[in-house]
């Protein structure tokens, strides 16, 4: 492997390390290089932490000259999103009401990343909270998509992905609450996936949906994945709704007698020729590699989205009541009295969209309302979930695009928040089940001359991950759309 | 409503109307449990400890922390609905309550709404009415919002996430001395199983009350509810003024002083209560179930394990001290009013075999003792001498080495010292002399030129030997035993 190749791939990361072909200085030096490269135009950081990235870099190569064994992940720098706690290290969620913010305390699941040595360089932009499709509900830098910089990389991972498809890491964090991994990756042309609601410890990331959230890693390739899901799942006693379950492991094997689902409803005749083309050419890899295609019925999917924007905002209205001003973060003093401090502290620390999902999320708990909306839409997700279970009565996995399109422009959604919602339409139901989720590249269109990736959603019954990602695996091996790579000249070229 | 024995007498004749109205009441009882650590993370569980001292991350709501139910406030909210004979659900769960308060960090409180942990059981009074209960609760404090430090508010969150249960009667009481009752069984009960210390003083029990009023044979009216009472005298009070105010209030007959559903405030110091918020100013507090918390599931072995925990409740103690240990109603109330008060005498009376002798001494002497506000301690907990010390005191007096009035006195010195009886009887004096020798000596001096009692008690009036002890006990300076002083003298004068 070439060392531009190597430094794109965890695992050929950790294993040069480990047999001291490379340091984790350098590692990390090169990441940094490449950072700086990319970043005044990308804006895939917030924030990053090159003293704290070296002298854990160093550490590791001390350790590893004396002998002393190192994790999976040893040496390999990795991005971790903004709602992600590392104590002492700002994590503003993209909030005006956050900036600043430096949590006391370590995600669970970012002490396991550096526990198995991985090396945290730098957190990255994110929509507002994890709300939004596109990275622009940023109360800061709003992240480019490496294939287009005109074009928005997903959201609300946005500067994970970009990292990542930037080829900065090899590996980066998001969290994945509606498709807030599965839309990027897809939009950006790599691999990330939602795991099982529960098999990731969610204590330490700041919660939006807390039914909904979920540590989800983005990657350039499946066994990177795989790698990083053994490293930072299994059950947590910080976290009671994790499944009492080891950390996570690899399945062998390929796609050779798998029965795979393909829902009408995921390929809706709306759907672009030119996108149901790449489709197709999916479908018919997956069956020269030996699966079987079952038609299946998903028949509540249109109601997802209205769900998902009821269970969601209602849970965000909750969770976001503690910025009020008094112990952290923004506080704007009003009018003096302390409802005018939560109030004036509030109004000036979120952003449009968080209020409007504060705001909606308010109005379907209260009292007469609560049965027409929340209660409503607890019942329309029981039905969402039964549609899986029944459609895996007969197939082991599902298929279907991870977006209606490809990446769409910056600005060209803002003004319309329905339309940006319906971009989690594939995504969101699988969340609302709870289910595992992968996106990964499979094919691109063009458009307006500029060639954007394509990701194939792959969905298994709860606690499958390891199958989904072995068939995720089994196709990555037989195509090459992974490999394909953004022209990183363009962002050199806006820079000079 | 229910009737009781005395229904004709309960309740308020009008005096201007001569219309008997019947008070209707209910309690709520919130009771601290005294857990070693906060309900849903590992903070110490702790009175006047500095302030926020005993906080972390998730106490003080910082982003991303998540709760974990603590088993031990489990167990004991277990318990104490088992002492109060309730049906403990095997399937329960929490509830996020919504509201805004600078003590309340994460902006809303864990507590459970529609699915408490137990329904049912209740507690009978002595007259032999059942107050029943609607159901009891687990939740956890909020913090402590103090505004009588100078211009700004101070808040204290070692208060925050504290374990509470709250009890909620049926409104099954009419008279104030009932709720006093109600307040002071519970509170037993709840200290008999060691779910809480029941200390108003520290907060560790806060109750409100529901009340309204109706003529009789009418049915009930508008119900008010009274906060800020804390003492249960100011309970008391508090409901003997509102019977009195809303009876006052619906006899006016002036619209604008009809009794409405709000909330009013107990003033102890000006003895009355005052409005603080009418039903329309009421919170929404947007109940919905807590995402972060996996539902309570109880099975029957658990219930059985802390049913085998139970102690002994006072009914069934009080009926066993009359029936198996000759002990008067009165005594055994005294007894087991406190378990730590039965359990001391249940061991001196096991250790003295003297049950009647124990309960005397304790019921007599050593309440005494501990409510002299000269003498230390003024609890049973933190006596400095052991039961065994007890029992050693009260078999001194019974073989007659003490006096009772020498006995009281030791005691007084096992108070201020902790030191054994046997050796304080001997340090101060007070050993009484059974040895014969000694005590013939003194009795023969007695006698010389006593002719006209010797003759007398020969002539069968024994008890004129009794005007001799009284010397005889003088020259021992009050060391001898009486008692063989006079059989001594008897049969000095029968040899002679």
């Amino acid at each position: 492997m070439s060392p531009a190749a190597t430094a794109q791939d965890a695992c050929a990361m950790a294993g040069a390390f480990q047999r001291g072909e490379r340091s984790a200085e350098r590692n990390v030096l090169e990441a940094f290089e490449r950072l700086d490269a990319a970043e005044p135009r990308l804006q895939a950081f917030a924030g990053t932490q090159r003293e704290r990235a070296l002298s854990q870099a160093r550490a590791l190569d001390r350790d590893r000259a004396q002998g002393i064994s190192a994790g999976v992940l040893a040496g390999v720098p990795v991005a971790l999103k903004s709602n992600m706690c590392w104590q002492g290290v700002e994590a503003h969620c993209g909030s005006r009401i956050l900036a600043g913010y430096k949590p006391p305390y370590t995600a669970t699941f970012v002490e396991r990343l550096i526990a198995a040595g991985a090396i945290p360089i730098g957190m990255t932009n994110m929509d507002e909270f994890a709300m939004g499709s596109s990275g622009e509900n940023s109360a800061f830098g709003v992240a480019r998509n490496p294939w287009d910089l005109a074009r928005t990389p997903g959201g609300s991972s946005s500067g994970s992905a970009a990292a990542v498809a930037a080829g900065i890491v090899p590996i980066a964090l998001g969290s994945d609450t509606g498709g807030s991994v599965r839309q990027p990756a897809a939009f950006c042309g790599i691999a990330g996936f939602k795991p099982t609601y529960g098999r990731v410890s969610r204590y330490g990331l700041i919660a939006f949906g807390s039914s909904l959230d979920q540590v989800s890693p983005f990657a350039r390739s499946l066994r990177d994945i795989e790698l990083v899901c053994h490293v930072i799942s299994g059950v947590d006693a910080a976290d009671s709704t994790t499944a009492q379950l080891p950390p996570m492991e690899i399945e062998a094997g390929d796609l050779r007698g798998l029965r795979i689902g393909v829902p009408a409803e995921y390929f809706p005749p709306q759907l672009a020729p030119e996108v149901r083309k790449v489709y197709d050419a999916a479908k018919a890899r997956l069956l020269e590699l030996g699966a079987q295609l079952v038609d299946v019925r998903l028949p509540h999917t249109e109601y997802a989205i209205p769900t998902y924007y009821v269970v969601a905002t209602a849970e965000a209205s909750s969770n976001l009541a503690r910025y009020e001003g008094i112990r952290y973060g923004l506080r704007v003093e009003g009018d003096g009295s302390l409802q005018g401090m939560f109030a004036a502290t509030r109004a000036a620390g979120f952003g449009a969209e968080v209020q409007r999902r504060i705001l909606l999320g308010t109005y379907v708990l209260s009292s007469g309302y609560y049965d027409a909306w929340y209660n409503r839409a607890l019942r329309v997700r029981r039905l969402l979930r039964r549609d899986f279970d029944t459609a895996f009565e007969q197939v082991d996995l599902i298929i279907g695009p991870t977006t209606p399109t490809a990446a769409f422009r910056l600005g060209e959604k803002t003004s319309d928040p329905v339309a940006m919602y319906l971009s989690d339409v594939m995504t969101a139901p699988i969340s609302l089940a709870g289910l595992p989720g992968l996106s990964l590249p499979c094919g691109f269109v063009e458009q307006d001359g500029v060639s954007l990736p394509l990701g194939l959603q792959i969905i298994g019954p709860a606690l499958s991950d390891p199958l989904v990602l072995r068939a995720g695996r089994s196709f990555e091996e037989a195509t090459d759309h992974h490999r394909r790579r953004p022209d990183l000249a363009q962002l050199q070229a806006v820079r000079a | 409503m229910s009737s009781t024995p005395q229904s004709d007498v309960v309740g308020l004749v009008s005096p201007k109307t001569g219309v008997h109205w019947i008070p209707v009441i209910g309690l709520e009882v919130h009771c601290q449990l005294k857990t070693w650590t906060k309900l849903f993370c590992g903070c110490r569980n702790e009175f006047g400890a500095p302030p926020n001292s005993l906080t972390c991350p998730v106490c003080t709501a910082q982003p991303g922390a998540l709760p974990v139910l603590n088993r031990e406030a489990l167990d004991l909210a277990l318990r104490t609905a088992l002492a109060l004979g309730a049906d403990v659900a095997p399937r329960s769960k929490f509830d996020r309550k919504n509201y805004f308060y600078c003590d309340l960090p994460k902006g809303y409180q864990i507590s459970q709404f529609d699915q408490p942990y137990c329904k049912g059981g209740g507690i009978t009074l002595s007259s032999g009415k059942r107050v029943r209960l609607t159901r009891i609760h687990l939740e956890e404090d909020a913090g402590k919002a103090i505004h009588d430090r100078g211009p700004t508010t101070l808040v204290d969150l070692n208060r925050a996430g504290v374990p509470l249960i709250e009890s909620v009667s049926e409104a099954d009481m009419q008279t104030s001395q009932e709720a006093f009752e109600y307040l002071s069984t519970l509170k037993q009960l709840l200290q008999y199983v060691g779910a809480s210390d029941c200390d108003m003083e520290k907060g560790s029990l806060r109750c409100d009350v529901n009340i309204s009023v109706h003529p009789a044979g009418e049915p009930w009216r508008t119900k008010v509810e009274l906060k800020n009472l804390n003492s249960f005298r100011n309970v008391q009070a508090a409901i003997e003024y509102e019977i009195v105010r809303q009876v006052e209030a619906y006899e006016s007959g002036d619209p604008a002083r009809m009794p409405v559903q709000e909330t009013r405030l107990f003033d102890a110091v000006a003895g009355l209560t005052r409005s603080m918020r009418k039903k329309e100013d009421a919170h929404d507090y947007r109940y919905f179930p807590e995402p972060d918390l996996p539902p309570i599931t109880v099975g029957a072995e658990m219930l059985e394990r802390q049913r085998a925990m139970l102690p002994e409740m006072p009914p069934a103690r009080r009926e066993r001290y009359q029936a198996a240990l000759g002990l008067s109603a009165y005594d055994a109330g005294v007894l087991t009013a406190e378990r730590p008060l039965a359990e001391f005498f249940e061991t001196v009376a096991r250790l003295s075999n003297r049950p009647k002798e124990a309960s005397n001494w304790i019921t007599n002497e050593l309440l005494r003792c501990l409510s002299d506000p000269e003498l230390e301690p003024t609890s049973i907990d933190e006596l400095p001498f052991r039961p065994h010390d007890m029992a050693l005191l009260i078999e001194m007096v019974e073989a007659g080495a003490l006096s009772v009035q020498a006995g009281r006195k030791v005691l007084r010195a096992m108070f201020q010292t902790g030191k054994s009886p046997k050796e304080l009887a001997s340090s101060l004096g007070l050993e009484q002399i059974s040895d014969t020798s000694a005590l013939e000596g003194w009795c023969r001096e007695a006698l010389v030129g006593k002719d006209k009692i010797i003759a007398d008690v020969k002539a069968g009036k024994t008890k004129a030997v009794g005007a001799l002890v009284g010397p005889v006990m003088k020259a021992s300076k009050g060391s001898a035993n009486p008692q063989l002083v006079q059989e001594i003298l008897l049969r000095i004068i029968a040899e002679g």
